[in-house]
C-alpha cells in the first residue's frame, strides 16, 4: 500500500444523495419576463420586489456569463430549468411546526437537522429551507424577546419592508455579476437576520439548504444586518440528492455590520459533488457572498469549508468601508474526485486603519482542480491599513492540481501587507511515520489534512468544528489504498 | 523472541539486505554497528515494513508469529516500533491528541476500550517525568518546530507510551548533547524489562557506554559479519570498521 496507488479511489458514497418523494409544485422549465412575475406571484409580493426582479432580469440579458474562472463545464442551459419548486402545501398557512408535512420532517431529521420542538439543536436556531421555500424557523418566538429576527426571506418582505427596502441589493447590487443579477431575478426564499442594537444574539443561527427537485434551480438570498454594537454568529449547511444531471445554486448573501458590530459567517457546504468516477451529475454552486463594514470597528469574519459540488465559484468579500473595520476570510477547500473549485476571497479597504485576514486551505485529491483566487485592494484613503494573507495547498496524489492567484493593488503608502504561500504534499514519510506508531493509512491521513487545516477550524463555532472534521475523514475515506 | 531469518531486500533493483539473521531473546539489548550504507536503517525500515521496499523475502517473527506480510500499523500494534532517526513533522497535529490516537489504535486492535481521558492524561505525565521533560511539549504539533534532541526525546516518549515488545533505536544518539544523551539512556534503560526486546542502530559506542548491550553485531554490505560481547564495540572503536571487513564470522 503506498501513496503511488493514490489513483485507485473508491466510490465512497454520497450520505446525503437520497431524495424525498414528496409532490412538488414546479413552474415550468425555462427563464423569461412571464416565468420572473409568475415566481413573484407564487409569493405573493410587493410590488417593490417585482420591480427588482424585471431590473435584474433585464440587465441579466445584456450580461455574459463570465469565463475567467479556471473551471471547466460544459455550457448551462437557462432554459432547461425549473425556477420554482416547492414542496406542495395546505393552503392555509402553517401554525406550528407540528402542522409541517411528516416527509419534510424525517428529511430535515435524516439529514441531522430536527426540527421538532423536543429534538430541536440546543442553542441552535435553525431556518430550514427545502427547495425554493422555508419549511420551518425554530425558536423564533424567543428570538424576538431579545428583538432579534430571524425568518425566511419571504416573511421579511412582507413584515419588514422598510428594512429590506433599504437593505437589499445595497451590497451585492443587481448588476453586481451575471449570476447576482439572475438570483436579483428569480430569488425564492433564503433567511433574514436583524440584530437591534446592542444585542449579542443569544444562540447560533444557522439555515439548511436542501435541494430536492431535479433540474432545479435554488437561488436564495440571505440578508444581515447587525446594528451598532450587536453580534451575531450564523451558520449555513447545505446538501443534495443525487442526479445525473447538474443543478444550479446561485445565491446571493448580504451582511451588512454597523459601528462596532460584528458578524460570523460560518458555511459547511456538502452539496453533491457528482458521480466519483464520471464527474456526471453534481451541483453548480455560483454563490456571491459580500459584506459592508460599513460602521466603525465593525468586524465581518467568513469561515467556509467546501467540501462538495461539482463547480464551486464563490469569493466571499469584505468591504472594510468604516474606519478601523476587520475583515477575514478562513477557508478550507477541498476537492475530490472530478470536482472543481475556484474560491477565495476580496478584500477591499476603503476606511483607514482597517485589517484583513485571508487564511486559505485548498486541498486536492483524485483528479480534481483546486484554485485559490484572491483580491486585496487598499485605496488611497485606506491609510495604514494592513492585510496577512496565507495560502497554503496540499496536494494528494498525482493527477491533481493546486493553483494560486493573488491579486494585490495598493494606492497609498502606509499600508501593510504581508503574504505567505506554501503547497505541501502528503509525503509517504509522514504516513509512514503515523502508521508505525499504530495508526491506520486512512486515519494518518485524516490526521495530516486535519492538522493542515487546524487554522481554519478553530474560527468555527465549537458545534460545528466537529461535524467539519468529520466530513472531512468521510471525504477522504479509500482516498489511499 | 524476535527472529529475523534471511532477510533479503532491495530498492530500485539494488540490494540491500543479503541474507541478514539474528535473534535477539526477551529482556536481551542487541547493537548493531556499521559503517555509512552498509544496511543499517535500511534494516529498521524492513522491520517496520517501509513501503519503499516492496516484498522483502525472508522471515522476521515476533513470538512465532509472521510478521513480515502485516502492515506497518499491524507491525506496530503487534509491538514492534521504530524510534526514527529522523523523525517526521505533522504540522497542526497536537503531540498529546497524536499520542492518544496511537495509543487507542493499539487498544482497539487489542479489542480493549478506549483509554479514559483522566487515565491518559495521568499515564502522559509520569511518562514525562522518566524523561524530565515539561508538560508544554504535549500542546506542540508533533515534531513540527523542536530541536534535533526534542524530537530525538519524542521519540523515546512515544516509546514509553506505546509501551512496545521490540525496539529499534535507529542512531537515536545522533544530534544529543550530552545530558540529552543521559537522559535518553536512562529512559530506555528505565524501560528494559525481562520481556522487551531491543535492537541499537549507531554508528558510535558512546551510546553503549549508557545503555550496555548483550550482544554487538557488526554489519557491512547487507548483513552481520561479526558478533560479540559489549567488547567488540570498543575493539571496533579502537581499530575502525575496515579491521572486520574480510573478517566473516
Amino acid at each position: 500500500m503506498s501513496l503511488k496507488e493514490f489513483s485507485d479511489i473508491a466510490n465512497k458514497e454520497y450520505e446525503y444523495g437520497f431524495k424525498t418523494d414528496i409532490k412538488t409544485e414546479l413552474i415550468e422549465k425555462g427563464l423569461n419576463e412571464d416565468i420572473v412575475r409568475k415566481i413573484s406571484a407564487k409569493n405573493n409580493e410587493p410590488d417593490f420586489i417585482l420591480e427588482f426582479r424585471l431590473k435584474a432580469y433585464k440587465h441579466w440579458l445584456t450580461m455574459e456569463e463570465p469565463d475567467w474562472a479556471l473551471l471547466d463545464y460544459p455550457e448551462i442551459d437557462y432554459q432547461a430549468l425549473h425556477y420554482y419548486a416547492a414542496p406542495e402545501k395546505p393552503k392555509e398557512k402553517l401554525k406550528s411546526m407540528d402542522d409541517v408535512d411528516p416527509e419534510l420532517k424525517r428529511t430535515f431529521e435524516k439529514l441531522g437537522i430536527p426540527l421538532n420542538e423536543q429534538k430541536k439543536l440546543a442553542n441552535v436556531a435553525v431556518d430550514a429551507i427545502f427547495d425554493s421555500v422555508s419549511v420551518a424557523t425554530t425558536y423564533k418566538e424567543k428570538l424576538m424577546k431579545h428583538g432579534v429576527i430571524f425568518c425566511p426571506f419571504s416573511e421579511a418582505v412582507e413584515k419588514y419592508p422598510e428594512l429590506i427596502k433599504k437593505y437589499m441589493g445595497s451590497v451585492v447590487p443587481h448588476t453586481d455579476n451575471y449570476f447576482a443579477a439572475l438570483n436579483s431575478a428569480v430569488f425564492t426564499e433564503g433567511s433574514f437576520v436583524y440584530i437591534p442594537k446592542d444585542t449579542i444574539c443569544p444562540m447560533e443561527l444557522s439555515t439548511y439548504f436542501r435541494i430536492n427537485a431535479e433540474q432545479t434551480g435554488q437561488f436564495e438570498r440571505t440578508l444581515i444586518i447587525c446594528e451598532e454594537n450587536s453580534y451575531v454568529s450564523y451558520l449555513e449547511g447545505c446538501t443534495a440528492p443525487k442526479f445525473d444531471t447538474n443543478q444550479l445554486h446561485a445565491a446571493i448573501v448580504e451582511l451588512v455590520a454597523l459601528d462596532n458590530a460584528e458578524i460570523k459567517y460560518s458555511t459547511v457546504q456538502n452539496w453533491y459533488a457528482g458521480d466519483p468516477k464520471t464527474g456526471k451529475g453534481g451541483i453548480y454552486n455560483f454563490v456571491t457572498k459580500r459584506g459592508k463594514c460599513l460602521g466603525k470597528k465593525s468586524k465581518i469574519s467568513w469561515t467556509q469549508i467546501e467540501t462538495g459540488s461539482a463547480i464551486t465559484w464563490k469569493y466571499p468579500s469584505c468591504m472594510l468601508i468604516g474606519d478601523d473595520s476587520i475583515g477575514e476570510f478562513f477557508s478550507v477547500a477541498l476537492t475530490n474526485h472530478h470536482q472543481q473549485a475556484d474560491t477565495g476571497t476580496k478584500m477591499v479597504h476603503i476606511g483607514k486603519n482597517t485589517k484583513s485576514t485571508i487564511v486559505s486551505k485548498g486541498i486536492s485529491v483524485g483528479k480534481s482542480v483546486n484554485t485559490y483566487r484572491g483580491k486585496v485592494q487598499m485605496n488611497k484613503s485606506a491609510k495604514e491599513s494592513e492585510n496577512f494573507t496565507q495560502c497554503d495547498s496540499m496536494l494528494i496524489g498525482d493527477e491533481c492540481s493546486a493553483n494560486t492567484f493573488p491579486y494585490i493593488d495598493v494606492r497609498n503608502a502606509s499600508s501593510n501587507l504581508g503574504h505567505e504561500a506554501a503547497t505541501v504534499k502528503v509525503s509517504e514519510e509522514q504516513l509512514f511515520y503515523c502508521q508505525q506508531r499504530g495508526i491506520s493509512l486512512e486515519d494518518a491521513l485524516t490526521t495530516i489534512v486535519n492538522g493542515f487545516c487546524a487554522d481554519v477550524f478553530k474560527e468555527l463555532p465549537t458545534e460545528f468544528a466537529v461535524e467539519a472534521t468529520q466530513l472531512l475523514s468521510l471525504k477522504l475515506e479509500n482516498t489511499v489504498g | 523472541m524476535f527472529e529475523i531469518k534471511d532477510l533479503k531486500a532491495s530498492i530500485e533493483e539494488k540490494d540491500i539486505l543479503n541474507g541478514l539473521s539474528l535473534t535477539i531473546k526477551p529482556g536481551e539489548i542487541h547493537a548493531i554497528m556499521g559503517p555509512n550504507g552498509s544496511g543499517k536503517s535500511t534494516l529498521a525500515k524492513v522491520i517496520s515494513g517501509h513501503p519503499d521496499f516492496e516484498d522483502p523475502e525472508g522471515d522476521i517473527k515476533l513470538d512465532g508469529k509472521d510478521i513480515l506480510d502485516l502492515e506497518p500499523d499491524e507491525r506496530a500494534n503487534e509491538g514492534v516500533f521504530l524510534a526514527f532517526q529522523y523523525p517526521v513533522d505533522i504540522p497542526g497535529v497536537n503531540n498529546s491528541e497524536f499520542l492518544r490516537m496511537a495509543y487507542n489504535a493499539k487498544q482497539k486492535y487489542q479489542n480493549q476500550p478506549e483509554i479514559d481521558p483522566f487515565d491518559f492524561e495521568s499515564l502522559i505525565k509520569e511518562k514525562l517525568t522518566v524523561l524530565n521533560m515539561k508538560e508544554a511539549f504535549l500542546s506542540r504539533p508533533v515534531n513540527h518546530g523542536f530541536s534535533g534532541g526534542e524530537k530525538k526525546r519524542n521519540e523515546i516518549l512515544q516509546m514509553l507510551m506505546l509501551d512496545p515488545r521490540v525496539v529499534i533505536l535507529d542512531e537515536t544518539d545522533s544530534g544529543l548533547d550530552i545530558d540529552s544523551l543521559k537522559q535518553v539512556s536512562d529512559a530506555i534503560n528505565h524501560f528494559k524489562s525481562e520481556n522487551k526486546m531491543i535492537l541499537i542502530i549507531t554508528h558510535y559506542q558512546r551510546l553503549l557506554n549508557h545503555i550496555v548491550p548483550d550482544t554487538v553485531h557488526i554489519m557491512a554490505d547487507g548483513k552481520i559479519t561479526k558478533s560479540g560481547d559489549k567488547s567488540l564495540a570498543l575493539t571496533l572503536e579502537d581499530q575502525g570498521y575496515d579491521a572486520f571487513k574480510d573478517n566473516q564470522s
